[in-house]
């Protein structure tokens, strides 16, 4: 094909320099193409719909048992002008369909420091927030993404961001948008139905360490947010619906080590982040049934820590560790005989993965974890996955 | 406060003065030439070290931070430094060193590329679209690249002119000089044969008439596997070398591996300036990669 375009395109003067080698950006290509294709094998020993226990007012994104295809991800971008740079990210399901996960104009040309980036995007709180599946170091997201974001925070809206002209990296940013993803409820109103702020710093410690921390605060009003099977103290699994406040601080912190910084043989990458939602409003028990309605308000959290080792070029080791604490609520009298309030129990998991990449665009994987995030049910989990990209030769964050 | 405004703006402006130009180089071989023409006009900021794969860089925070505050970006370019570059520059939003403004410098623009690949195919591994980018191992193309790269800081920076004039025309009569004295030297390199551990001698070869005979990495970017190097080995009985070359930054196991089972010298070459003690400047890494190829043939 390329042969094609090198003797009767105008295409040539861009892929078959004769002689030098003309400045491009990242590719030859524009725009730029690129297809992730992923897949996996689960294993699991307990239905993964069953959510963490104390979480069954969050959403539960779980996995898949058995083979099946992974979310194949098609991304293009390119300048769109001088002031603007676009992206857009398809998610191809396997059930057929195709879905938006990324679509946003980046302006390139604002300069001192300020980066606008307006469309659908992944917000920029915590450090996985941001980071695409197939940049993941295990299959799945830590649980407290899963539970607290549903594995990862897409907006609609506008994020400011500003890069402070200092000796070390100092960022901050902020966002407003429509409140698309969980914790927000995606109401079609006026205004703004999210915000995020953040800040993140980062440097290097001699040549062979880096590090990057990052605080975080999403505020959001959650109206009708509704929940089907969840359990009470009468011992049913009932519907019940909250509208209120919802407001999530985060911490986040990663470093890396390279001995003389060289990642090509070796390397260690250890992160953790926390958050802490608090969420406090009006919950309506049990909507087709009873449906009583008084105040509720409750403090969740979680964190995650894991470290992730290159011990030879292409083979890499990570084990990772999750917490969650459901928090006990404050339930108003006329619900207090009927929503658990304290569940007194708190989800963990250990997660252990190999994987082996054969080159920079190929990788598979091989994760076992031990899984005792519901009570009484723990699981011991399986998984197997590959990761291939093709196409345009991206470019990764930090 | 007037002592204080005075030591702020003395601090500012001092630094300003001494150095005109905050300039981010990519590569050490970069950062060295432009310091070369530039001298006391240009603060200089070296991105990686000759220990470092430059096509294995993260965009770290503090690459963002020092790109933020940069007057001029100079790079390799043909893909090099693909995987993390972009996002440097992007995420600095430096309005003045984007590519394609005066700011953003690529050596490869101004260089005659070699290995431009007639089949773009990842099955043929990591190949650049734009031909072989480790342009730097050949003395020759330090000499267009400085006289582009020292164009460019005369256009950013117009009233050092003639400085970088003057210092473009030594460096040039100099570098001129010094590779006359390294083609005597290393003439008996002339047609030996070599095996290389990564495709990243080209440029050396095509200079100094080094015959390559084969590869260690398989495929561009990969890691040579114990089957390949074995093929490699068996090859040897046919078509024998002299060295197997590797630049400073790359594991040396896999020429150690050929090393002891065949008749080669096993030979690390600096790459680019500091990769060894000797590679101490521009001139540095030619004395020493010329010294070391000739102490690989005894």
């Amino acid at each position: 094909m390329f042969h094609r375009i090198c003797s009767v395109t105008a295409l040539a003067v861009a892929l078959c320099p004769p002689a030098s080698a003309a400045e491009v950006g990242e590719s030859a290509f524009n725009p730029a193409f690129s297809l992730i294709l992923s897949g996996s094998y689960g294993s699991l020993q307990r239905a993964p719909a069953i959510p963490a226990t104390g979480f069954a007012m969050n959403p539960n994104p779980g996995h898949e048992q058995g083979f099946n295809l992974g979310e194949s991800e098609m991304g293009i971008s390119a300048n769109i002008d001088p002031q603007f740079r676009g992206t857009a990210t398809l998610a191809l399901d396997p059930a057929g369909g195709i879905s938006v996960e990324n679509a946003f104009v980046q302006t390139t040309a604002l300069g001192d420091g300020f980066n606008l980036k307006f469309g659908r995007y992944f917000s920029g709180l915590g450090y996985l927030n941001e980071l695409h599946a197939h940049a993941w170091d295990f299959s799945d997201q830590p649980l407290v993404y899963a539970a607290l974001w549903e594995n990862q925070l897409g907006e609609d809206g506008l994020q400011l961001k500003w890069l402070a002209p200092t000796e070390m990296f100092v960022e901050i940013g902020g966002e407003v948008g429509k409140g698309r993803g969980f914790p927000g409820s995606d109401r079609a109103k006026n205004g703004s139905g999210a915000g995020v702020l953040f800040v993140h710093a980062g440097d290097d410690i001699g040549i062979e360490q880096s590090w990057r921390a990052g605080a975080s605060l999403h505020r959001t009003r959650r109206v009708d947010a509704e929940s089907a099977d969840v359990p009470d103290l009468n011992g049913n699994a009932v519907t019940n619906l909250f509208s209120g406040d919802s407001q999530t601080v985060g911490l986040d912190l990663v470093w890396k080590y390279a001995p003389d910084g060289n990642l090509r043989n070796s390397y260690i990458k250890v992160q953790t982040e926390y958050f802490r939602r608090k969420e406090s409003g009006e919950l309506s028990y049990d909507t087709v049934g009873a449906n009583i309605t008084d105040s509720y308000s409750v403090t969740q959290s979680g964190w995650y820590v894991q470290g992730v080792y290159q011990f030879m070029p292409r083979w890499r080791s990570a084990l990772r560790y999750d917490q969650l604490d459901p928090g006990s609520a404050k339930v108003g009298a006329l619900n207090a005989g009927n929503v658990i309030a304290d569940y007194a129990y708190h989800p963990t998991r250990t997660t252990w993965m190999i994987d082996y990449s054969p080159s920079e665009f190929s990788r598979l994987r091989v994760q076992l974890a031990h899984d005792r995030s519901r009570q009484g049910l723990t699981d011991n989990q399986l998984f197997v996955q590959y990761i291939m990209s093709m196409g345009a030769h991206g470019a990764h964050q930090y | 406060m007037k002592n204080l405004l005075f030591a702020i703006s003395l601090l500012l402006f001092s630094n300003a003065a001494h150095a005109a130009l905050n300039v981010f180089a990519c590569e050490p071989e970069w950062a060295a030439l432009t310091q070369q023409l530039a001298g006391d006009k240009a603060s200089v900021y070296t991105a990686t070290t000759a220990l470092q794969d430059p096509h294995r860089i993260e965009a770290r925070p503090s690459l963002i931070a020092k790109a933020r505050r940069a007057n001029l970006v100079v790079c390799t370019g043909a893909e090099l430094e693909v995987a993390w570059l972009p996002v440097v520059l992007r995420e600095s939003a430096n309005g003045a060193v984007q590519p394609g403004g005066s700011g953003y410098f690529e050596a490869a623009s101004v260089v005659h590329m070699l290995e431009v690949p007639t089949r773009l195919d990842r099955g043929a591994g990591d190949v650049h679209a734009l031909g072989n980018p480790h342009i730097q191992t050949d003395p020759r193309n330090f000499i267009p690249v400085a006289e582009a790269l020292s164009q460019r800081l005369i256009q950013l920076d117009p009233a050092n002119a003639a400085t970088y004039r003057q210092r473009f025309a030594d460096f040039s009569q100099q570098w001129r000089a010094a590779i006359a004295k390294w083609e005597l030297q290393a003439a008996p390199l002339k047609g030996v044969a070599v095996v290389v551990q990564h495709d990243g001698f080209p440029y050396l070869n095509n200079w100094l008439g080094l015959h390559e005979v084969a590869t260690l990495e398989p495929k561009p970017g990969m890691e040579p596997s114990a089957a390949h190097l074995s093929r490699v080995l068996g090859s040897l009985q046919q078509h024998p070398a002299r060295m197997v070359l590797r630049a400073a930054y790359q594991d040396e196991r896999p020429s150690e591996w050929i090393a002891q089972r065949a008749p080669v010298a096993a030979v690390e070459l600096p790459y680019t300036v500091g990769g060894s003690d000797g590679a101490g400047d521009l001139f540095g890494l030619f004395d020493d990669t010329v010294a070391r190829l000739l102490k690989g043939l005894q």
